[in-house]
């Protein structure tokens, strides 16, 4: 029987080439995604508007100010009061304020003979844009640095986007996104589509055995997930310089894990639907949307209510993200993640198992 | 006042360099129960949609209920009356909450409505199911609702799509009445199906090959001219010359 | 030896009783027809039949095997064919045909002499997707992809609903030189003219049978004397038929009307009564298929 599960693997995947137009959105849905993110955020520091807030407006501070004025990136727009901070930053009429100590002149002094001090400058930036704000942050330091001061002397403040999200951060949730929507709304609409055409009444009145028909139905999507899993992490890599100095391989096993644990739901929806549309409204309100809100994807769990918080426990990828995340952006190896893994470990087995128990041979 | 409610000249309709439609002329008069017979893929389905007011032609001219293939399409949806054995009625309607749907999509006003409504309920002997959901209602109940619905707006024609498809014998004569009474009353019928006996029924026929009228007349006459015994016979001998059925995409 | 066996099956669908202790049998290489309309319970017979639903009551066995307990050996050896279209309408022809084939671990050169003479009418159009096949074209395709592993019987659930006369008789025909290669048919219609192609019947209806016979032996059963009437104004004389006495039904059939009447009927009267229509006629006549069943279903 081995040939015709593979003629059933084949015929499967013929399927999915025909449909040129959804295989195309399914290969470029993340390309698109990664360039968009990769690019709409540029890091590139230009026509910084900075403000200053000097309560005395010694010659040091002229001086530094003079600096700041004088180079091509930054735009001096003139001194503030300490109360207009948060207005002008929010107006978008300045992108970052730069604010001196009452005795600067002094205390520069002191830290120039190697006397500990408190921070003298505070540097608040808007960091809705994180590259930029990053960058201007470090430029701003190296140019108001003139004398061979410590760090200690400035205190950076970020505003808006305090966890400092950037492009790259948005890697880890792409994936637990994509996965979803490849593995599990495919797969359950392929086989609710053959009961609804009707195949699945001949498929049944056959002797290949119902086990053999999912698994057959899996491996091309398994396929298809291998290679945008690919793509995703060949571009994060090379165009968003993504670190994930734990190791590649590492991230693309647990990845493949998921993938399994995706096509598993995929599997599960399919025994639930009837129909098409029904299985896709149950892979996007019960999979997507909890993968969108409650994985940490786009607002940290920290903050969620404490229901939503326990709640989201049980969605797989909140784990996936949180695990990947780990990996890629901290550069911690797979043991590091240990924990994650054998979650979703346990919920590949579990959701798996029911799947296969619960996939009838009858049409009842 | 014409006693001709459909007349059409030389229609043809292309897709690319497929002809679907061939260049047919054909009339029919007020009353009358006009069979539409072709194989499949013969080009009924694509002429019945000029007809209706839903495509235009490639070429040719014709008026539906006086009104212009060409130019008042619009104006022909409003004078008939369309149903088909797929689409018909809403299932999660009541049986008068769809007569009073139907009603209003043709803009029958409110006191109009409440009559129709009532008469047609009356007349299908259907007072007792009226708030019975339509998807609870046997097929053949349904079909029959479907046609009285078609006929609320007492339109000049009303066009049947294969009516009577998987409807028992009992429940196919019934309806089979209704259409000679809507006939009787100076309806015109315009009817397609696959039932050979149904072909029968009507006061002439048609039947298309390969987007060509091929035959037209009644169907005693047709009997005589290809020398059968029933209009199965009659079909069969002319669908059986027909190059394109199995090419058509 | 009866090759399909069923006892006394019922199967309900929430509060519908869509198949209510049905009983009867098919011999090896008979061809035998269910007839009856939508929502006489045939898919559901089918299915059952097929092993895809089990039974509420009753048993059925399938070449000896039990349909609930031997499910998966009757599964290899019966070919079906749903109702619905039941192919891969974006594999071609020769996808499809290659597919069931190897569903079933067979090769389509092994089967090849069985499906031959139907295959050969589509194979010039192997490469085209099965979507772009006409409606008899389709049908063609689903019974070449049926009988792809030879199955020993053959299940078609209205093979000729919505295809064109021709393209109907054309399947007849494949059926006919099927069954002499001795596999045993169970074909459902819902069209009546259909009955006497057919070695034996079953008329259903509303989830019972009505009756099982030969098609002969069909027409034999109505027990009512039958006219076919007709005059110039066909409508009117429906309803002035109906009031004479001892006309029990009258209908339409095709360009006349045909008349069910009792022993109370006379002849004579009955023009005497409706002469003003025009060109009456009335002429004793054999009852068709069609008129046995709704003497029938009336019982």
């Amino acid at each position: 029987m081995i040939s015709s599960f593979l003629s059933f693997v084949k015929k499967e995947s013929l399927h999915i080439l025909r449909d040129r137009r959804t295989l195309l959105v399914v290969i470029m849905m993340p390309v698109v995604l990664i360039v968009l993110f990769g690019f709409a955020i540029s890091t590139e520091v230009n026509n910084v508007n900075v403000a200053v807030v000097a309560p005395d407006r010694t010659d040091g501070v002229i001086d530094a100010v003079n600096r700041i004025a004088h180079n091509d990136y930054f735009t001096f727009c003139g001194y503030i009061g300490r109360d207009e901070i948060d207005t002008q930053l929010r107006s978008g009429k300045v992108n970052a304020v730069i604010v001196f100590a009452p005795d600067y002149d002094r205390r520069m002094a002191q830290i120039a003979a190697g006397v500990p001090s408190k921070p003298i400058i505070q540097l608040i930036v808007d960091a809705s844009d994180v590259n930029t704000a990053e960058a201007a942050t470090a430029y701003m330091q190296e140019i108001l640095l003139e004398t061979e001061s410590v760090q200690e002397m400035f205190e950076t403040r970020m505003l808006f986007n305090p966890q400092m999200k950037s492009a790259y951060n948005f890697v880890p949730g792409i994936l637990g996104l994509i996965f979803i929507l490849v593995c599990s709304m495919m797969t359950s609409v392929s086989i609710v589509r053959e009961k609804e055409v009707g195949t699945m009444e001949v498929l049944l009145v056959s002797p290949m055995r119902p086990n053999k028909i999912v698994l057959a139905k899996m491996i091309p999507y398994f396929f298809i997930s291998c290679v945008v899993l690919a793509i995703i992490l060949i571009l994060s890599y090379y165009l968003l310089h993504v670190p994930m100095s734990g190791g590649v391989w590492g991230i693309f096993s647990l990845s493949l894990l998921y993938i399994v644990l995706s096509l598993s739901l995929g599997l599960l929806v399919s025994i639930i639907a009837k129909t098409q549309v029904m299985a896709i409204l149950i892979s996007s309100v019960v999979m997507l949307m909890p993968v969108l809100l409650l994985s940490g994807m786009l607002f940290p769990i920290e903050n969620a209510p404490k229901f939503f918080q326990w709640f989201s426990v049980t969605i797989p990828a909140r784990w996936y993200i949180e695990a990947i995340r780990k990996m890629m952006i901290q550069g911690l190896p797979l043991v590091a993640v240990w924990k994650e893994a054998l979650i979703l470990l346990g919920m590949t087995v579990t959701v798996f198992g029911i799947s296969l128990v619960r996939f009838n041979d009858k049409l009842e | 006042m014409s006693d001709i409610v459909i007349s059409v000249r030389n229609l043809t309709k292309r897709f690319g360099n497929f002809t679907a439609v061939n260049d047919i002329s054909f009339d029919v008069y007020r009353g009358e129960i006009f069979g539409f017979l072709g194989a499949n893929g013969a080009g009924k389905t694509t002429a019945m949609r000029m007809l209706s007011g839903l495509s235009y032609p490639t070429s040719g001219s014709g008026t539906v209920a006086g009104f212009d293939i060409m130019r008042e399409g619009e104006m022909i949806k409003r004078h008939i009356g369309y149903m088909s054995q797929r689409f018909s009625l809403y299932n999660n309607l009541t049986v008068a909450e769809n007569i009073t749907l139907f009603a209003g999509i043709y803009g029958l006003s409110k006191q109009t409505t409440e009559e129709r409504r009532d008469q047609l309920l009356a007349q299908l002997k259907f007072s007792s199911e009226r708030d019975t959901l339509v998807g609870a209602l046997p097929l053949g109940w349904k079909q029959k609702l479907a046609f009285a619905i078609a006929g609320v707006h007492s339109p000049e024609v009303v066009f049947l799509d294969e009516p009577t498809g998987g409807v028992d014998p009992v429940t196919r004569r019934q309806f089979w009445e209704m259409i000679y009474e809507a006939a009787e009353g100076g309806t015109t019928i315009f009817v397609t199906t696959h039932y050979m006996d149904e072909a029968e029924y009507c006061s002439r026929v048609s039947i298309m090959v390969d987007g060509e009228v091929r035959a037209l007349n009644t169907p005693t006459r047709l009997k005589q001219q290809f020398n059968a015994g029933s209009m199965d016979e009659v079909f069969r001998s002319l669908a059986r010359d027909a190059i394109r059925g199995e090419l058509l995409i | 030896m009866n090759v399909i066996e069923v006892n006394s099956l019922s199967k309900s669908f929430g509060k519908t009783k869509a198949l209510d202790s049905v009983s009867f049998s098919v011999e090896q290489g008979e061809l035998f027809g269910l007839i009856g309309p939508d929502g006489a319970g045939k898919t559901t017979l089918f299915r059952l039949l097929t092993t895809l639903l089990n039974p509420d009551e009753g048993t059925a066995k399938i070449e000896g095997l039990d349909i609930v307990k031997d499910y998966i050996k009757i599964r290899s050896r019966v070919g079906y064919m749903p109702g619905r279209f039941s192919l891969y309408p974006d594999l071609t022809v020769e996808e499809n045909l290659t597919f069931f084939a190897s569903l079933f671990g067979v090769k389509v050169k092994d089967s090849y002499d069985l499906v031959a003479p139907i295959y050969k009418q589509i194979e010039p159009f192997k490469k085209r997707q099965a979507r772009n096949l006409s409606g008899g074209m389709k049908q063609k395709l689903a019974l070449s992809c049926a009988l792809i592993h030879h199955p020993g019987v053959l299940f078609l659930d209205e093979p000729t609903t919505g295809i064109d006369a021709l393209s109907r008789s054309e399947l007849w025909d494949m059926l006919k030189s099927l069954k002499t290669k001795g596999i045993t048919i169970l074909v459902s219609t819902p069209y009546m003219d259909e009955a006497f192609l057919c070695d034996r019947i079953a008329l259903c209806n509303e989830g019972r049978i009505l009756g099982i016979d030969t098609p002969p032996g069909i027409i034999g059963k109505f027990d009512s004397q039958l006219y076919t009437i007709s005059a110039d104004n066909m409508f009117a004389l429906l309803g002035a038929a109906r009031k004479i006495e001892g006309v029990l039904e009258c209908y339409p059939f095709g360009q006349t009307h045909h008349l069910v009447a009792d022993e109370r009927f006379n002849e004579e009267h009955f023009r005497e009564k409706l002469e003003y229509l025009g060109n009456l006629t009335l002429i004793p006549t054999e009852p068709t298929i069609e008129d046995v069943f709704m003497n029938l279903m009336k019982k």
